[in-house]
């Protein structure tokens, strides 16, 4: 089981590299990824919405409805770590064992 | 071939720590082994996508009065650093469910083990 | 059940610095305008420092500070205070999560959208640290 995870490990791994030649060079301002909205975002977002900080505009102003559904899977995730384990009670040295 | 690994060296450190991570996936057999491999291909995919939004000569993605807003070359591209801060979060919340499940099974099955699991499942 | 941790040093330090941290966590979540922070970064920060209480004083010292109860309920304000504010633009006659019309008196546009982006990070700040707690509380349940 070991040898075969390992061979088909390494052949992901040889895919990989062989597809990453073809991305942009490290720290290039022309590649393709800083190009379309980017530059909009880094233009206007401190006229209007008067952030200095352009993540927290980007998170909470023009993506706020992305930003809600993250906030309602991790709520979702609390809740079922809830489920699964059940609540604390407030006196854990009380518990009774079961009755005859 | 070696201009090639000076130019593009932190996508191939992180694609190495991807497929360190996915093989702790695969071939541990113990549950806890197998939730720090899908930590490591966590935070690997997340260093991947921040380390594409890098420029030479930038500064932090925050409007600095002496510099500007009009040059969009001053600045650090923002938009994987935004999708990289849910993508953090929910690792965190991810991790809780996994360690909740294998308290529930440790407490039913007494190992972590997954080959022992299998065989205490069959009687 | 989490008892007082037994070393003296150790439990002394956590103690001093566990206030420090929650306030670290709230100053970096209201100055997430103006430098790194904001919600997320801040939730975490303000949950640590409880757990760190939790850790080295032990739950029943805790307990009334923060009460098993404090997390899910928190989590569920936090929530509830996100999806309010747009549902308070949707009434008003814009649409959901439009900053702009918000019925706040005597602000200009920008103004308007700088509130709004506090009220939803204070209210995705307290959600983070809401649920991270109750994970915690729900982990070491007995």
């Amino acid at each position: 089981m070991k040898w075969l995870a390992l061979s088909i490990m390494c052949l992901f791994g040889a895919f990989l590299f062989y597809v990453e030649v073809d991305m942009p060079e490290y720290g290039d301002p022309e590649a393709a990824a800083n190009l379309h909205v980017s530059p909009y975002y880094i233009h206007e977002s401190f006229q209007e919405t008067g952030t200095p900080n352009i993540v927290t505009a980007i998170l909470a102003d023009y993506r706020a409805y992305d930003t809600l559904g993250e906030t309602i899977v991790i709520f979702t995730a609390g809740l079922a770590c809830l489920l699964l384990l059940g609540r604390s009670k407030r006196d854990d040295s009380k518990v009774q064992g079961p009755h005859r | 071939m070696f201009q090639i690994l000076l130019t593009h060296y932190p996508y191939y450190l992180s694609t190495v720590l991807i497929v360190i991570g996915v093989w702790g996936m695969l071939a541990k057999h113990n549950l806890m082994k197998k939730v720090i491999g899908m930590n490591i291909f966590q935070t690997a995919i997340i260093l991947l996508f921040i380390s594409s939004s890098v420029k030479f000569g930038a500064t932090v993605p925050t409007v600095d009065t002496g510099l500007g807003s009009a040059n969009a070359a001053f600045y650090v591209n923002p938009l994987p650093h935004v999708l990289m801060l849910t993508a953090i979060v929910v690792m965190v919340a991810t991790n809780g469910v996994a360690f909740a499940i294998l308290l529930l099974i440790y407490r039913r099955y007494r190992t972590l083990d997954e080959e022992e699991i299998l065989r205490r499942m069959r009687e | 059940m989490i008892a007082k941790y037994k070393d003296l040093i150790v439990s002394l330090a956590c103690r001093l610095m566990a206030p420090f941290v929650f306030l670290f966590g709230l100053y970096v979540t209201m100055f997430g305008h103006y430098g790194p922070g904001g919600g997320f970064q801040g939730g975490t920060i303000m949950a640590s420092g409880v757990i760190l209480m939790r850790l080295s004083l032990g739950r029943q010292a805790t307990i009334k500070k923060f009460p098993l109860e404090f997390g899910p309920i928190v989590g569920a304000i936090g929530l509830l205070i996100y999806a309010g504010t747009g549902l308070v633009s949707l009434l008003a006659g814009g649409e959901y999560l439009d900053y702009a019309y918000l019925p706040i008196p005597s602000t200009s546009g920008t103004e308007r959208q700088y509130l709004g982006i506090l009220f939803v990070e204070v209210g995705v700040a307290l959600g983070v640290f809401g649920v991270l707690l109750s994970i915690f509380d729900s982990l070491t349940k007995e």
